[in-house]
């Protein structure tokens, strides 16, 4: 009972903390929520700036018509297919060599545990990496997208160490029943560890569709190009951009008010590619702080 | 290697289960050794598209270049002053995560507590080419929404170009990766505080214990060992900045100091022409986080008795 004798001090520091924390909440928030009403408002006020803290003329054309532009089609698929793929292997890769490295009859098994998470603590730097892609022939090649996200040592470690939290004595049943090393994989350990697989999942999702650089250095050809890197085009070629606008639009424009401007394509664009990581985060947060925790045993 | 009675080569479990993660051992061979190669690069005198045995070898002509080339050293300086203010501001932000955790876990009603949590964590979930989008809408000279504010206010009667400018580039650039994920980095010291035993809180209150003193004598001490393994890390990684961020934010005006390493590396060598100079920087610099990581799991050792690799 004595949580209820609030005293003073008590009041007052509960007033400031807790503004405190909304206020840095909004400010987290406010950029998401600009840029959306930002979009669905009249261009015209959009692009004099008058849209602060809710939309007007509210329309969609912005997204119809962004949708229409060369290139970003192709783009939204390329990076929807890269995180697809990308993030099955990965998931696949982390839960399999996890799996793995928790065998100790495995010929050279802490060698080659070492040999894998010692990768996380150095690289050779990226001039070196660039020429040894190139030698690979892994620029403008979708493949370059997936083979070097393949094996992540963090995940590998955070899957590790999930598996020996199991029972041994399922796997050792199963084993005396006559299942091989893949049976037992797919049918008793993969089912157990689906909370890990989930938050590595979750992250390597979420890099895939956010990587940037990777594109950057090694795709020149418009095939391979994310959204995140025509975004970063869009954001710094306003001449590209009006002369994209002008040709998509065609002399059939609906009412000027709605015209696209770089203002808005630049905006609409950054909804687009903001949107899938509002629609995973959400329901994938509870997982996150329970991968971290087990992370942190040993990251 | 034996044959069983239905004559079929069986192979002992322990090379199985080796063959079996092989293929993922070729692919780390592939990607995080092979290109430790590439470093004879900068023993050549390398210019792209021409294969390296027809370049010149020059030895360690790179290397000194450093030391001996008043423009090079002056660049070279330039950008380790950035990449270490830039990294000085990273560790000293680095309590403000402790701070969230220790203050947010104060905060009794639950369903704000998981919000804000939730919702702080997002930023840390985008792109910095998203963020760079964010900063374009928000921050532009006349439309931006921080301008708009302030005239509207009266505080400024022209637009200010936040993003073209070279004064406190080093400011917004930690203001912008503190937005990004201070709420994320908490999460791991929320964490250690609700593994903190719930009976010292309670003894602590018997004895009389106010609000602070129980932050002060329980909490921080308990989220303390975690705050140091993330330190270290953090000092083994004090010249690795990485690129991104600096990259989209980079422009003609703001370069002199944004320039860290990465980019620095990045601009001289993919962009300009001085490829294995390039690669000189970047492999002393490989060297030089492998030798602070040492440093870092060392000094683990000396002071918490257990090592972080």
């Amino acid at each position: 009972m004595e949580r209820k004798q609030h005293g003073t001090g008590e009041v007052v520091f509960n007033a400031i903390n807790y503004t405190v924390f909304i206020l840095y909440t909004l400010i987290c928030v406010f950029p998401f929520y600009y840029l959306f009403i930002n979009t669905i408002s009249s261009n015209e006020l959009t692009g004099l700036g008058l849209i602060t803290f809710y939309p007007k003329g509210i329309h969609l054309s912005n997204y119809i018509q962004v949708l229409k532009l060369k290139g970003l089609p192709r783009a939204a698929l390329v990076s929807l297919a890269r995180t697809v793929i990308g993030t099955a292997a990965t998931v696949f890769a982390s839960a399999f060599l996890g799996y793995l490295f928790t065998k100790k009859e495995m010929w050279g098994r802490k060698f080659w545990y070492r040999f894998v998470v010692i990768t996380m603590y150095f690289n050779a730097g990226i001039l070196p990496w660039f020429i040894t892609m190139m030698n690979l022939g892994l620029t403008n090649n979708f493949l370059a997208y997936i083979l070097p996200y393949i094996v992540q040592p963090f995940y590998i470690i955070l899957i590790k160490t999930y598996v020996e939290s199991i029972p041994q004595s399922l796997q050792e049943s199963a084993q005396l029943d006559g299942a091989g090393y893949f049976t037992i994989f797919f049918r008793i350990v993969f089912p157990l560890i689906t909370p890990i697989l989930a938050t590595v999942a979750v992250f390597s999702a979420v890099n895939q569709w956010n990587s940037f650089t990777d594109t950057l250095f090694l795709m020149t050809d418009s095939k391979y190009y994310t959204l995140q890197f025509v975004l970063y085009r869009y954001l710094n070629e306003a001449t590209a951009l009006a002369s994209i606008i002008k040709s998509s639009q065609g002399p059939v424009n609906m009412n000027l008010q709605n015209m696209q401007t770089p203002t808005s394509v630049r905006m609409t664009v950054s909804m687009i590619v903001v949107t899938p990581i509002l629609l995973v985060y959400p329901y994938f947060q509870r997982y996150f702080v329970k991968g971290i925790m087990i992370g942190a045993v040993k990251g | 290697m034996y044959y069983d009675r239905r004559k079929r080569i069986v192979i002992k479990d322990k090379y199985r289960l080796f063959l079996m993660a092989l293929p993922f051992l070729v692919l780390t061979f592939l990607f995080s050794y092979l290109p430790l190669h590439g470093w004879v690069y900068a023993f050549y005198n390398y210019r792209p598209g021409i294969p390296l045995r027809q370049n010149e070898f020059v030895g360690f002509y790179w290397f000194k270049s450093i030391v001996s080339n008043p423009t090079q050293t002056a660049e070279v300086l330039r950008v380790l002053r950035n990449t270490f203010a830039m990294s000085t501001l990273g560790l000293l932000t680095s309590v403000l995560p402790v701070i969230f955790a220790v203050f947010l876990s104060e905060i009794r009603v639950d369903w704000l507590r998981k919000s804000v949590q939730v919702l702080t964590t997002l930023p840390n979930f985008i792109s910095w080419v998203l963020v760079y989008s964010f900063a374009f809408a928000l921050f532009s000279t006349n439309t931006g929404f921080v301008n708009r504010i302030l005239i509207q206010l009266g505080v400024i009667d022209r637009g200010i170009n936040f993003l073209a400018s070279n004064k406190h580039v080093w400011l917004t650039m930690i203001l912008w990766s503190t937005w990004k994920s201070l709420g994320w980095n908490a999460i791991m010291y929320l964490a250690a505080i609700t593994s903190i035993d719930p009976e010292l809180y309670e003894a602590a209150r018997v004895d009389g214990a106010g609000r602070f003193s129980m932050i002060w004598h329980i909490t921080v001490p308990g989220i303390m060992p975690t705050y140091f393994v993330l330190l270290l890390l953090q000092i083994a990684n004090f010249i690795n900045n990485g690129m991104e961020q600096y990259y989209v934010f980079q422009n003609a005006i703001n370069k002199d100091y944004i320039e860290v390493l990465d980019l620095y590396v990045y601009n001289i060598g993919m962009i300009g022409t001085s490829f294995s100079f390039a690669t000189a920087v970047s492999a002393l610099k490989s060297l030089v986080s492998v030798f602070l990581l040492m440093f870092a799991n060392g000094l683990s050792k000396l002071v918490r008795g257990e090592t972080i690799i």
